[in-house]
């Protein structure tokens, strides 16, 4: 899987979204999705486990988590590519 | 077990710790008699001292309330395991939550228990979970008994009780049993922020009027863990939590005595509370740390109210 299929593989399977993943742009707020917080630890929990690496302490926060863009920029600085 | 008069492991009876920003205050606290120590760190006796003034405080938070027509509750300080299951306190703070347990062996089994017992070896084993823990919150029991439409204008209640946190310390301000007492909304989303507001000034009005140097600060709860952090940070960045500090000890300490939060529709989604028109409520709470108030006041004026400043004793006791 790509990195991007594999955000959207995560967000359908931890993010409780109001709607089905695939009819989300990039840019969407996920928040406004349907994703709680308690959710977008989840998902955060699942990123870490499928590209193996834990998320640095300045990035455990909302905006990190807020779009499948944002998340795209966190996986790709936390695994340098 | 240890009887109450027995020091707790390797500190001396009474006393407590000598290097802490609390040691002169707490050694006041328990050689004046105003608490008593029961050899488990954050667990004392209050003696009829302390709890005038507690009585005081209380009354203080129930009339600075008293117009908003709110339904008065009280629950016991313990409450059903299927409560913190729904309402996500084992997520967010398991490292503080109390379990109430009990036996249900045989007599072998007990035999067993008692000779654990006898040689301080674990009894975990040979105790089983009930259906019951130790209530976090004055406000948690509240949700589930309010699942359904709210009425238009939502629903509000006054709670008090006792609550419990395991973060068992020598500072006093930090009790493992202590009270709360909550003025709770049920209802809209802009009915939640404004209950909000308005208890945070209410909250300010009161304790300044006990010559408190309060201010209302952002806060965050203390998740639990890396995921922990991550809530935390949501709660600051969305400004759910205020908390009401005030400046304790020689070196003027900021110590949280009350606190004004909103939850959104975190108790409302797993309880199905909804508004007159459908929506998922937002709830929202102040709640006074009744027991912090108290200590504030012993900490500022010294651990004889008889001799406070008339202007500060006169609105406790008018």
């Amino acid at each position: 899987m790509t990195v991007d299929e594999t955000i959207r593989q995560v967000l359908a399977d931890h993010g409780r979204l109001a709607v089905p993943v695939d009819t989300l742009a990039d840019d969407a707020d996920l928040f406004g999705a349907g994703m709680t917080s308690h959710a977008s630890v989840n998902v955060m929990l699942a990123l870490e486990d499928a590209f193996e690496f834990e998320f640095s302490e300045k990035m455990l926060k909302k905006s990190t988590f807020e779009s499948i863009e944002a998340i795209r920029t966190g996986v790709l600085e936390m695994t340098g590519e | 077990m240890s009887s109450a008069t027995e020091p707790a492991p390797g500190r001396p009876a009474g006393t407590g710790v000598d290097d802490e920003p609390w040691s002169d205050f707490r050694r006041h606290l328990l050689e004046d008699g105003i608490l008593l120590t029961t050899g488990v760190d954050g667990i004392y006796g209050r003696s009829a001292t302390y709890e005038s003034v507690v009585g005081a405080v209380d009354a203080l938070a129930v009339a600075a309330g008293a117009d908003l027509g709110a339904t008065n509750l009280r629950f016991p300080p313990v409450m059903p395991w299927a409560t913190f299951e729904k309402n996500g306190y084992l997520e967010s703070f398991p490292d503080q939550m109390g379990s109430v347990h009990s036996f249900r062996g045989n007599g072998r089994d007990h035999a067993e228990l008692l000779r654990r017992t006898e040689s301080h070896e674990d009894r975990g084993p040979l105790l089983e979970t009930t259906d019951i823990v130790l209530c976090p919150a004055a406000c948690h029991a509240l949700y589930p008994t309010q699942a359904g439409v709210l009425p238009e204008g939502g629903k509000r209640f006054e709670i008090y009780g006792y609550c419990f946190r395991h973060e068992p310390s020598t500072d006093p301000f930090r009790m493992q049993s202590f009270r709360m007492h909550e003025f709770v909304y049920l209802g809209t989303p802009a009915g939640a922020r404004a209950h909000r507001d308005e208890w945070t000034d209410r909250g300010l009005a009161v304790l300044r009027g006990l010559g408190l140097e309060v201010e209302p600060v952002v806060a965050n709860d203390p998740f639990f863990g890396r995921p922990g952090r991550m809530l935390a940070a949501n709660q600051r960045s969305e400004e759910l939590k205020f908390e009401l500090v005030a400046p304790v000890f020689a070196a003027r300490r900021p110590t949280a005595i009350a606190s004004s939060n909103r939850h959104v529709d975190h108790f409302s989604r797993p309880f199905g509370i909804t508004t007159a028109d459908g929506e998922l409520a937002h709830t929202a709470c102040f709640g006074f740390g009744v027991d912090r108030i108290t200590l504030a006041l012993l900490d500022r004026y010294g651990t004889d109210p008889n001799v406070w400043p008339v202007a500060v004793r006169s609105v406790l006791w008018p």
